[in-house]
């Protein structure tokens, strides 16, 4: 199991590209759809919760999901998981980038990638929506969220944090 | 987190130049995972070799995963408590609208042509109508930006010698 999320996890590591949000469809796809680990709505208490805390989504979920499955060792495993991949990549294309200065491979790859991250985006989104559209409030809580956002340019953690201390307020 | 790797390796501790931390962000960007932990393995490793990465990484990531801990193993056992999950349902609708306005803000800088947004067609394509996973979408797209861009080399390439001819 240990040894599964550390592989798990790695393949999420490797082929993450386009910052945080982008992961989420990644990392739902291996630990919801493929390995049933948690179900999605505890995914999105996942992604709350690594939003709202410091440090990167990445490490975050996979320190929680890791955790959930196997204790502490698991969280060990997924986090490492998740970190090592990226760290030997930055190695070699480090070293390749002092050596050959301009890697026209690596442009390639992001202008081809660049784009789709959006559409990852797009993906997250689409796939959150049963378990956060389940009501008249938590619609407008979305809407008012994107809102403050786009428009306010409000910080998104701060608002998540606003969403969750309503959720107080609403719910309790 | 970025304008914070640089006051302290570049302005307060002064283990690198402003030139240097800008090329390796560069780096930093060019590969997957977390910014975060690239920056920290590529500025570690130019500063003390393969240690420093690995040294750089480790304290990158240590104090979420600690935070994580300490909050997964409290939710695990009281994340049905009224107060907890009052807190979760409502911050839960908020995601989906950070997720709404990260779509908008990525797609401003992100989707900027008319190439780009065949790469879109391409990984929506993928993605919601061959329904293969995330990873083959990013997979392909990364293949279709190398085969790209050897095309438009090659026509450029081609153009140049007409117009010596």
């Amino acid at each position: 199991m240990l040894f599964r999320l550390f592989l798990t996890f790695a393949k999420i590591g490797a082929f993450s590209f386009g910052g945080g949000y982008a992961m989420i469809p990644l990392i739902s796809h291996e630990v919801v759809t493929s390995n049933s680990w948690i179900t999605m709505d505890e995914f999105v208490d996942v992604v709350a919760l690594s939003q709202a805390t410091p440090g990167p989504i990445a490490i975050n979920s996979a320190t929680y999901i890791g955790y959930k499955v196997a204790g502490f060792w698991g969280s060990v495993a997924a986090t490492a998981g998740v970190v090592v991949p990226s760290f030997v990549i930055m190695l070699i294309l480090g070293f390749l980038f002092y050596k050959y200065r301009n890697v026209a491979l690596v442009k390639d790859i992001f202008r081809g990638i660049r784009p789709v991250v959006v559409v990852l985006i797009v993906a997250a989104a689409l796939s959150v929506v049963p378990s956060t559209l389940t009501g008249f409030v938590p619609g407008l809580i979305a809407a008012i969220s994107t809102a403050l956002i786009l428009g306010l340019r409000k910080d998104p953690v701060m608002v998540l944090l606003g969403a969750g201390a309503l959720g107080l307020i609403l719910y309790l | 987190m970025i304008p914070l790797i640089k006051r302290e390796l570049v302005e307060r501790r002064q283990w690198l130049e402003d030139s240097e931390f800008v090329d390796l962000l560069a780096i930093a960007q060019s590969g997957p995972g977390p910014i975060a932990v690239n920056t920290a393995t590529v500025t570690g490793y130019k500063i003390r070799g393969k240690s420093g990465a690995a040294a750089a990484v480790l304290g990158a990531a240590m104090p979420s995963f600690l935070v994580i801990l300490a909050f997964a193993s409290v939710l695990v056992r009281y994340k049905n408590a009224p107060a907890i999950d009052a807190v979760f349902r409502g911050m839960r609708p908020a995601i989906l609208g950070l997720l709404v306005a990260a779509v908008w803000q990525v797609g401003k800088n992100s989707v900027k042509n008319r190439s780009d947004l065949w790469f879109v067609a391409a990984g929506a394509f993928i993605l919601f109508v061959l329904r293969q996973s995330p990873v083959t979408a990013v997979f392909v797209s990364g293949l279709l930006g190398i085969a790209s861009g050897y095309v438009s080399r090659r026509a450029a390439r081609m153009k140049h010698e007409d117009g010596d001819r």
